[in-house]
C-alpha cells in the first residue's frame, strides 16, 4: 500500500537501472536529507549532534570503506583502524605544514595517503585469501600502530604523543578545534559523507564495482571473463582505504579534537567490522544501520534511565548496556544473518503487498 | 508504517536527549564525576570514584553541602576510554558543571582545548599535561599538588639522598601511552645535570600483563634503581616480574599511580619493600575520614563493598580530589559573594586556592598532605610528595615531605607551555600581574 508502484512505468533502461526505481523511495531519501541538513542542525542540541550524529556519520563512512573491501570484494580485513589512523596522521601533518590550505581539501587528500598504504598492504591478497588475509591485515594494523607511536615526526614530537587539532576556518566559519560549533562541524561531516556515499554507490554500480563483485563471487570465473585480479583487488583496497582514511581524518578533526594511538587500535577495526557485519555485507544502507546500531544504541541505553527519572548507578548502566548490546547483536544475527539491511528490504517487500499479501 | 515507526522513535530519542540537558538543578552545586568502574583499569578507578563521591556526600550529610548549598555528584562511566570520556563531557556540560576531574591523561588532553571555550575548569590532580602548571598559558587547567615532572624530580632527589645518584643507572619502565611518556623529557634533561644514565623500558598497553621480555631486558641492563610509571594491571605484573628476577624491591619506586592497595594486594608478601610516591595520607586516622565512615559508609550511602576499603591509597586520593574541589567552591563563594556558582567562578576559586596547615587541621586532615598554595602564575600549587613502602600487607609512610626541584622543573614547564601554545594562534592565555 505504501509502496504501490502502480502507474510508475519505466520506459527506458536508465529508469529501470536507477538506484531508487520507486518514487516513494526517492521521496523518502529527500525527506531524510531535509531532516539531516535542516531539521537536525535547527532542533538538535549539542550533545545529540556532537556525541551521536557526528560519530555516527564518521563511522558510517568507515563502514562503507570496509564494506567495499569485505562486502563487495570479499577480502576480509582487520586493518580498518590503522587505515583510519593513516588518514588522521596524514591530515595532521599536512595541515601543520601547510596551514593555509582549506582543511576539507586536506581531509580528502589524506585519503590518498591512506589509499596508497592500503594498496601496499593489499598486495598479499593476490596470493592468499580468507583467514590468511585477515592475518596479514592484522599485521598491517600492528605495524601502523607501532609507527604512530615510534615515529615522533608523525605527531610533531608532541611530548604526550597525541595529535592536537589546530583551529581552521572556512569562509570565516571556524570548523575545527575546540571553538568550532557542533553544527558547523556536523554540516561539514554530513556533506562529505553524503557526497562520498553517492560516489561509492556509483562506483559500485559501475564497471569497477561489478568487477569487484565478480572477484568476490568467484575469482577464477571472473579472471576467465577478463577481470584482472591485480587491478580489481588492489583498486578495492585503495578505494576502501581511501574511505577509511577520510573517516579517520574527520574523526580526529571534526569529532575528537585530539587523538592518541589508542583511537586507532584493533578494537576500532573490530568495531567497524561489527558495523559492517550487523548492517549487512554488500549494502550501503546497511552501513548506516550498522553504525547507528553499534554507536547510537549504547548511548541511548545509557541516557535512558535519566530520561525516565530512574536513579541507577552509572557503572550498572554500563554493565546492562554491554549485556543488552551483546544480546541484541546475537538476536539480530540469528533473526537475519544477512544483517539489518536485509531485514529492511524484507520489510519493504512486505509493505509493497500489504495489506493483501499473496 | 515501518518508516514512520523509526522516525517516531528517532523523534522521541531526540526530544529525550534535549530534555536531559535542560533538567539541571538550579540551586545546587553540580559536580560531574567521570569514573571507570568497568574495564581494564577498574581496579584503580573504583576506589578513587568511591572516595570522591563519599566526601561530597559526607559534606551534604554533615554540613548540608558547601555554604548551605547541596552538592550533586553525577557519575558518568568512561571505562578509561578517551572517546567515552568526551561523550560524558558533552552529555554533562550543559548542566552547569563546576569542574572536571577525569582521572585519565588521555581524557584530560581532550578536554584541555575545550575548557577555555566552555568556561569549565579542568582539575587534573597530579596527572594530565605537566605544562598546565603554567597558569599564564593554561588559565583553565589546574594540576595540584604537583606535576609528573615535579614528582619525578622529587623521586630522583630521594634516590640521591639514599645513596647518591651520580654515576648510577636508572631504569624507567612506563606505560607506552601519553601518560607514561609525559616525564621522559625531564628524565633525559636531569640525567645530564645529575650525572646518571637512563635505560627505558616501554610497556605497550596490550602487553601490560605480559612483561617477561621487558624484565629480561632489565636483567641485562642491570640498573641500580627502577622507576615505574604504570597504571592498572601493569603495576602488579611489574612487581611480580621484579620479584622473579630478584630485583631488590627497595630500589624499585613507583609513581603515585603505581602504589595503590589494588596494585600490591595481589603481590602480597612477595612485594615487601617496594616503594612508591604518594601525596595523600594513608589510613583512616583523620577526623574527616572518620566523618565519612560515620555519615556515609555506616549510613549505607557509599558504594564501597567493604568498610576496610576506606583509607586505601586511591580511596584517600579520590577523597582528596573532592577536598580540593570543595575548598575551591568555598573560596569561589567567598570571592564572588554568590552561593550558587558557575564554572567561571570556580576558576577564580581554584586560582586563589590556599590549603594551609591550619586549614588542613580545620578540615580534619592534619598531616594528610603538604600545604598547597596556588596563584595566577602557578597552577601546580607547590605541593610535595612523600615515599611509602609496602610492608607485605599495607603501606607505610617512610619519609617526610620531599619538595620537588622547582628551580629545575619550572623553566622546563614554562618552555613546554610555550611550545604548546606556539602553534595555536587562537589559544587564550592570561597575563598575571
Amino acid at each position: 500500500m505504501f509502496y504501490r508502484e502502480a502507474g510508475q512505468y519505466k520506459t527506458n533502461y536508465k529508469d529501470d537501472l536507477a538506484t531508487f526505481p520507486i518514487l516513494q523511495d526517492r521521496i523518502a531519501i529527500g525527506i531524510y536529507l531535509v531532516i539531516a541538513f535542516v531539521a537536525i542542525p535547527i532542533f538538535g542540541n549539542d550533545f545529540f549532534i556532537n556525541s551521536m550524529m557526528i560519530p555516527f556519520l564518521i563511522f558510517t563512512l568507515a563502514a562503507i570503506g570496509l564494506n567495499i573491501l569485505t562486502g563487495y570484494t570479499g577480502q576480509l580485513s582487520l586493518g580498518t583502524g590503522a587505515f583510519m589512523g593513516v588518514g588522521a596522521y596524514a591530515c595532521y601533518k599536512m595541515t601543520t605544514i601547510f596551514p593555509d590550505i582549506n582543511i576539507i581539501i586536506l581531509v580528502v587528500l589524506s585519503g590518498v595517503f591512506s589509499a596508497g598504504i592500503g594498496a601496499i598492504f593489499g598486495l598479499p591478497s593476490l596470493r592468499i585469501k580468507g583467514f590468511y588475509l585477515v592475518v596479514t591485515t592484522l599485521a598491517a594494523q600492528f605495524f601502523l600502530e607501532w609507527c604512530f607511536i615510534r615515529i615522533p615526526w608523525l605527531y610533531n614530537y608532541n611530548i604526550s604523543g597525541a595529535i592536537e587539532v589546530p583551529q581552521r576556518e572556512i569562509m570565516g566559519v571556524i570548523i575545527t578545534g575546540a571553538s568550532a560549533s557542533p553544527t558547523a562541524r556536523y554540516l561539514v561531516v554530513l556533506s562529505v559523507v553524503v557526497v562520498m556515499t553517492w560516489i561509492a554507490s556509483n562506483i559500485i554500480q559501475g564497471r569497477i564495482g561489478r568487477s569487484w563483485m565478480m572477484i568476490r563471487d568467484m575469482d577464477i570465473a571472473a579472471e576467465l571473463m577478463g577481470v584482472r585480479p591485480l587491478q580489481a583487488k588492489l583498486s578495492a583496497f585503495a578505494v576502501s582505504s581511501f574511505y577509511c582514511g577520510v573517516a579517520g581524518a574527520m574523526m580526529v578533526f571534526f569529532w575528537l579534537g585530539a587523538a592518541e594511538v589508542e583511537s586507532f587500535d584493533v578494537n576500532q577495526s573490530f568495531r567497524i567490522l561489527f558495523m559492517v557485519v550487523l548492517g549487512g555485507l554488500g549494502s550501503l544502507v546497511g552501513c548506516y544501520m550498522g553504525a547507528a546500531f553499534i554507536w547510537m544504541l549504547p548511548i541511548m541505553i545509557t541516557i535512558a534511565p535519566s530520561i525516565f527519572g530512574l536513579d541507577i548507578n552509572a557503572a550498572t548502566v554500563e554493565h546492562i548496556n554491554f549485556m543488552m548490546i551483546g544480546g541484541l547483536i546475537i538476536f539480530f544475527l540469528i533473526m537475519e544473518p544477512h544483517g539489518l539491511a536485509r531485514l529492511w528490504s524484507l520489510a519493504k517487500q512486505k509493505l509493497r503487498v500489504w495489506p493483501f499479501p499473496y | 508504517m515501518f518508516k514512520k515507526l523509526i522516525l517516531g522513535a528517532a523523534a522521541i530519542v531526540a526530544a529525550g536527549s534535549m530534555q536531559v540537558t535542560t533538567a539541571s538543578a538550579e540551586d545546587s552545586l553540580y559536580i560531574p564525576s567521570l569514573t571507570y568502574r568497568t574495564g581494564p583499569y577498574a581496579g584503580n578507578g573504583t576506589p578513587f570514584a568511591n572516595g570522591y563521591a563519599d566526601y561530597f556526600n559526607m559534606l551534604n550529610a554533615r554540613d548540608g553541602g558547601i555554604g548551605g548549598v547541596k552538592i550533586v555528584v553525577e557519575e558518568c562511566e568512561t571505562g578509561y576510554n578517551s572517546q567515552k570520556g568526551v561523550e560524558c563531557y558533552e552529555s554533562t556540560k550543559g548542566k552547569g558543571p563546576l569542574a572536571y576531574s577525569p582521572l585519565s591523561t588521555g581524557i584530560t588532553l581532550q578536554l584541555i582545548p575545550k575548557a577555555a571555550v566552555d568556561k569549565i575548569p579542568v582539575f587534573s590532580m597530579g596527572y594530565g599535561l605537566s605544562a598546565a602548571a603554567v597558569g599564564e598559558s593554561f588559565p583553565w587547567i589546574f594540576n595540584y599538588p604537583t606535576t609528573y615532572w615535579s614528582q619525578l624530580s622529587a623521586i630522583l632527589k630521594y634516590i640521591d639522598s639514599k645513596e647518591g645518584i651520580k654515576g648510577k643507572k636508572i631504569g624507567f619502565i612506563y606505560l607506552d601511552a601519553g601518560y607514561g611518556k609525559e616525564p621522559i623529557p625531564l628524565l633525559d634533561k636531569l640525567s645530564e645535570s645529575m650525572g646518571f644514565t637512563v635505560a627505558k623500558f616501554p610497556v605497550a598497553g596490550k602487553e601490560m600483563q605480559n612483561q617477561a621480555s621487558h624484565w629480561l631486558n632489565v636483567r641485562k641492563e642491570r640498573p641500580d634503581w627502577m622507576i615505574m610509571w604504570g597504571w592498572g594491571a601493569m603495576n602488579s605484573t611489574a612487581i611480580k616480574e621484579a620479584v622473579k628476577i630478584r630485583f631488590p624491591l627497595d630500589h624499585f619506586i613507583g609513581n603515585w599511580w603505581s602504589g595503590g592497595d589494588a596494585d600490591l594486594g595481589p603481590v602480597g608478601k612477595a612485594g615487601k619493600g617496594y616503594l612508591a610516591a604518594n601525596f595523600s595520607g594513608l589510613g583512616t586516622d583523620f577526623p574527616a575520614v572518620q566523618d565519612i565512615i560515620k555519615h556515609v559508609v555506616d549510613a549505607g550511602n557509599s558504594l564501597v563493598k567493604d568498610k576496610s576499603e576506606v583509607g586505601h591509597v586511591l580511596y584517600n586520593r579520590g577523597m582528596f580530589n573532592a577536598v580540593v574541589l570543595a575548598e575551591a567552591i568555598a573560596a569561589a563563594q567567598k570571592a564572588t559573594g554568590k552561593k550558587v556558582i558557575t564554572g567561571e567562578d570556580m576558576r577564580v576559586g581554584l586560582e586563589s586556592f590556599d590549603l594551609s596547615e591550619a586549614r588542613l587541621k580545620e578540615l580534619g586532615l592534619e598531616g594528610f598532605t603538604a600545604p598547597i598554595k596556588a596563584s595566577c602564575k602557578d597552577h601546580e600549587g607547590g605541593g610535595s610528595i612523600f615515599i611509602q613502602q609496602w610492608n607485605g600487607s599495607a603501606w607505610e609512610k617512610v619519609t617526610d615531605s620531599i619538595t620537588p626541584m622547582t628551580d629545575v622543573v619550572r623553566p622546563l614547564l614554562e618552555e613546554a607551555a610555550k611550545n604548546y601554545v606556539a602553534d595555536k594562534p587562537e589559544w587564550k592565555t592570561q597575563t598575571c600581574s
